[in-house]
């Protein structure tokens, strides 16, 4: 990059921490403030050794909380979350979890629908036309997913078809050994996306999980078609099986080429009920199919922090575990560590911030973890 | 350091997703493997069928003598491994280095291994019962008494999930491109070694290599593996057995328990049996499931269980290339320790004693790995909770229970040696279904022919008898 470059780089990212230290400040001022805080920050504030309202002034005055506790999320009543600023809004839960026992619970009114909004607008409309219809192949029920690509269509203005895939079934399946039927039930989805895709619905964008698009595509071939034959020009998916060795068999070996010449582009996304959606930068080859995710800032932050102390961003390049930051007038955590890990990666122009690389689950849980087909 | 490339029918394939395979002794990385996802595995599944075209193109005797070639490349050979070359002396420290086994012990691994190979003729003949290879080679054949006879293969291809941590069971798989179908390995990952060395011997010696995939990889790639296949075999503790227990495509391998019964007629004379238990429970590092786990007797119990300790008690762990070194190294962080632990749980159970107790330490910490010295535990009952454990070291209980007992208790049994001149009692040894191999007198567990089936025969898995009539000949 030139010195040019490098300052403008510079200028941008200034100008983005500016304006993240200050809709800190507004989200903690929101949060709480008697009239507009949710109940449980309002709680929670009588047991903080500092007042948010006055000494929190920058992103950073964040540590001063402790790490945000999902397990907090677990039970109701869920009311406790909703900020007295919004109670008169209409009010979503969303779920995560729950194969056993009680899940985690999200309240959201409008937040799936700004994530996804602010998502569109980094999607090319040449291989995400406006007007095309959607196919969302991935866990329906009480998820926020399903409501959040449907409303992306609509924004896009298309109609979004949905499938019926309980992710918490798939989880048990795997866990009692059930591979048979496990397979049975990969198919049934499977079958149920194909007899929609060859329904003449002109179904051109779909988000679909990796694995379930590996099935997809396996399934049109043995029907001797292919995802591009049935029309499908533009994908989005997610999760840390999103890696860039399955990056580079989705194109090489399912889509028939790079985007130039399969005429798909596919991008990957990063997050989760709490936090949103983190964009990825362009995957290409000649980067070995890199994936590297940006949070959509200043609504929600990506951090690496150090395995050891979670308030001390490693450096560039290195690895750590990620931690996210939720600041919206629905939502606020300030730094939760996810399950994951990776490498804390520089800003560019589009994303003016850091970003996470190489993310995959943390390697202290990750052999607990089940992850299901989708 | 050697990158160990996918194979996918053949071709070379270098995934973006590698491993390292690390020396146990100094953490140095020795091979950096590519890993493989699911997807590959399953689409390349989908030709599965011209890996036995490819070796229908051969008589099983023309691959049968490539076989032997192959014998002599796999244990003098130097031959191609991933982007470099591997001399026997290569194979030996590296397969040690990586999966805790001592040198001496790969050695006579590569030995089994050499033998199953060199002797595929006859092992093949037996496990057939002396069929015609030609049937199998053919799909149906006529009996010399005239009588119609087919056997249908049930897949193109054998899968295998293969163990990290014994070597031994390479033997199971070698026997499947003599019979004309393909193999997907997936090999284990400290142990890539044998895997890759066969393919390449197996190359060398003329075989295509295009009837060949070896998909290192997570559990993804293995479950892939399982899921393609519609017959492959898994390696596994008792969970995994458990798991693919009434699946018929898959032959789960797991704990073995094998045991040694000493009954009433006998017994008094244990000593004499003494030299033939040590070694079941103490040969290859105790690490098969063809090791000896449990020795049962009416009486005589304590005495057995101290003689044992003082013959196996006192061996050390001795470095990988010490020609002496006995036990095999957990190579695997947290294992050991793990194990040690909860042996020392059920140790604390009333009838329960720790005869290996005067010994020393059992648990054996090193900088990057750890060594459990064998242990030998008396149980007054055989419902002690100890009594039918197994551990991937030279582990063994001694349990006292009376005669009229022991095949109700026992529970599933490899090798089962039964050491008595009782009728009636070896009567009930040959009925009892629980045991899989059966041993009748003074035979270590340990000790196999090759000539007989192992946990089921291979061909009753890959093949199917059937009805197969020809109108002119009706």
């Amino acid at each position: 990059m030139s010195d040019n470059g490098s300052a403008d780089i510079q200028q941008l990212q200034a100008d983005a921490k500016a304006k993240l230290d200050e809709h800190t400040v507004e989200m903690v001022q929101w949060h709480f403030n008697e009239a507009t805080g949710s109940p449980f920050w309002l709680e929670k504030k009588s047991e903080l050794n500092f007042d948010p309202l006055t000494e929190v002034n920058s992103f950073e005055d964040l540590r001063k909380f402790p790490l945000f506790e999902d397990e907090w999320l677990r039970g109701g009543p869920v009311r406790r979350w909703v900020p007295k600023g919004l109670e008169n809004e209409p009010t979503y839960v969303f779920e995560t979890g729950g194969t056993t026992g009680i899940p985690k619970s999200r309240v959201v009114m409008r937040d799936h629908w700004r994530d996804y909004e602010m998502f569109s607008h980094t999607l090319p409309d040449e291989y995400f036309p406006k007007g095309s219809n959607w196919l969302m192949l991935g866990p329906s029920g009480p998820r926020r997913l399903r409501l959040a690509v449907e409303h992306l269509a609509q924004y896009r203005g298309g109609i979004s078809f949905c499938i019926d895939l309980d992710p918490r079934w798939v989880v048990k399946l795997i866990k009692k050994g059930w591979m048979e039927h496990l397979e049975e039930y990969k198919k049934h989805c499977i079958d149920q996306a194909v007899t929609v895709l060859t329904a003449g619905h002109d179904i051109k964008c779909m988000f679909a999980t990796p694995k379930l698009l590996d099935q997809l595509c396996m399934a049109l071939e043995e029907r001797g078609t292919s995802i591009k034959e049935v029309g499908i020009t533009g994908i989005f998916s997610g999760g840390t099986e999103f890696t860039p060795q399955w990056t580079r068999y989705c194109i090489e070996e399912l889509f028939g080429g790079p985007t130039e010449q399969s005429g798909i582009y596919m991008t990957p996304t990063y997050g989760n009920t709490l936090m949103g959606l983190a964009c990825s930068k362009p995957v290409t080859a000649e980067e070995k199919y890199k994936i590297s995710y940006y949070a959509p800032q200043p609504r929600a932050v990506v951090e690496v922090v150090s395995f050891d102390d979670h308030n001390e961003v490693v450096g560039y390049g290195d690895t750590g575990r990620v931690k996210l930051t939720t600041l919206t007038d629905e939502l606020f955590i300030p730094g939760f560590l996810e399950r994951d890990e990776g490498e804390r990666e520089e800003p560019f122009e589009t994303f003016p911030w850091d970003g996470v690389s190489g993310v995959r689950p943390f390697h202290e849980i990750a052999q607990s973890t089940t992850v299901g087909v989708y | 350091m050697l990158n160990i490339p996918v194979i996918r029918w053949g071709q070379e394939y270098e995934s973006l997703e590698t491993e390292e395979v690390l020396h146990f002794y100094t953490g140095e990385s020795i091979a950096s493997v590519s890993q493989a996802n699911g997807g590959i595995i399953q689409r390349d599944m989908r030709e599965a069928h011209k890996a036995r075209e490819i070796l229908r193109q051969f008589s099983i005797d023309q691959i049968l003598e490539m076989i032997k070639k192959a014998a002599d490349l796999y244990v003098n050979g130097t031959l191609p491994f991933g982007d470099g070359t591997q001399s026997p002396a290569d194979f030996i420290v590296q397969q040690s280095a990586s999966t805790g086994l001592p040198e001496h012990m790969v050695e006579l691994n590569m030995t089994k291994n050499a033998f199953v190979l060199n002797n595929m003729n006859q092992i093949l003949d037996a496990l057939t019962r002396g069929l015609d290879l030609n049937i199998l080679s053919n799909g149906w054949g006529v009996e010399d008494r005239g009588v119609p006879i087919s056997y249908q293969p049930q897949s193109p291809v054998l899968g295998a999930v293969l163990p990290s941590n014994s070597p031994g069971v390479h033997t199971l798989w070698l026997p499947v491109i003599p019979l004309q179908l393909g193999l997907v390995l997936k090999p284990g990952p400290q142990e890539p070694w044998t895997p890759y060395r066969m393919y390449a011997a197996y190359s060398e010696a003329g075989i295509p290599k295009e009837v060949w995939s070896l998909y290192p990889g997570g559990a993804e790639a293995g479950a892939a593996v399982l899921s393609a296949c519609d017959r492959a075999m898994i390696f596994g503790g008792t969970a995994t057995v458990e798991q693919y227990k009434g699946n018929h495509r898959v032959q789960a391998h797991g704990p073995g328990f094998s045991k040694i019964l000493l009954f009433d007629d006998v017994v008094d004379d244990w000593e004499q049996y003494i030299d033939l238990i040590a070694e079941s429970i103490y040969i290859n590092s105790g690490r098969g499931c063809i090791n000896c786990s449990g020795v049962w007797a009416s009486r005589h119990t304590e005495e057995i269980a101290q003689a044992l300790s003082e013959r196996l008690g006192p061996i050390e762990a001795k470095p990988p290339e010490d020609p002496e070194a006995g036990l095999a190294a957990f190579t695997v962080p947290g294992i050991a320790t793990a194990v040690w632990g909860m042996i020392e749980e059920d140790l604390k159970e009333d009838g329960v004693t720790h005869s290996t107790a005067d010994y020393g330490d059992r648990l054996v910490e090193r900088e990057l790995c750890a060594y459990l010295r064998p242990t030998i535990v008396h149980c007054e009952s055989p419902d002690n909770a100890i009594a039918l454990k197994e551990y991937m070291f030279p582990f063994s209980t001694v349990v006292k229970c009376p005669q009229d007992q022991m095949l109700s208790k026992i529970g599933p049994t490899l090798v089962c040696s039964g050491i008595t001149t009782n009728e009636s009692i070896i009567q009930q040894l040959s009925d009892a279904t629980h045991i899989d191999r059966l041993n009748i007198g003074a035979m270590p567990t340990t000790k196999l022919n090759w000539l007989q089936p192992h946990e089921g025969s291979i061909i009753d898995f890959l093949f199917r008898s059937r009805a197969y009539q020809v109108a002119d000949q009706a």
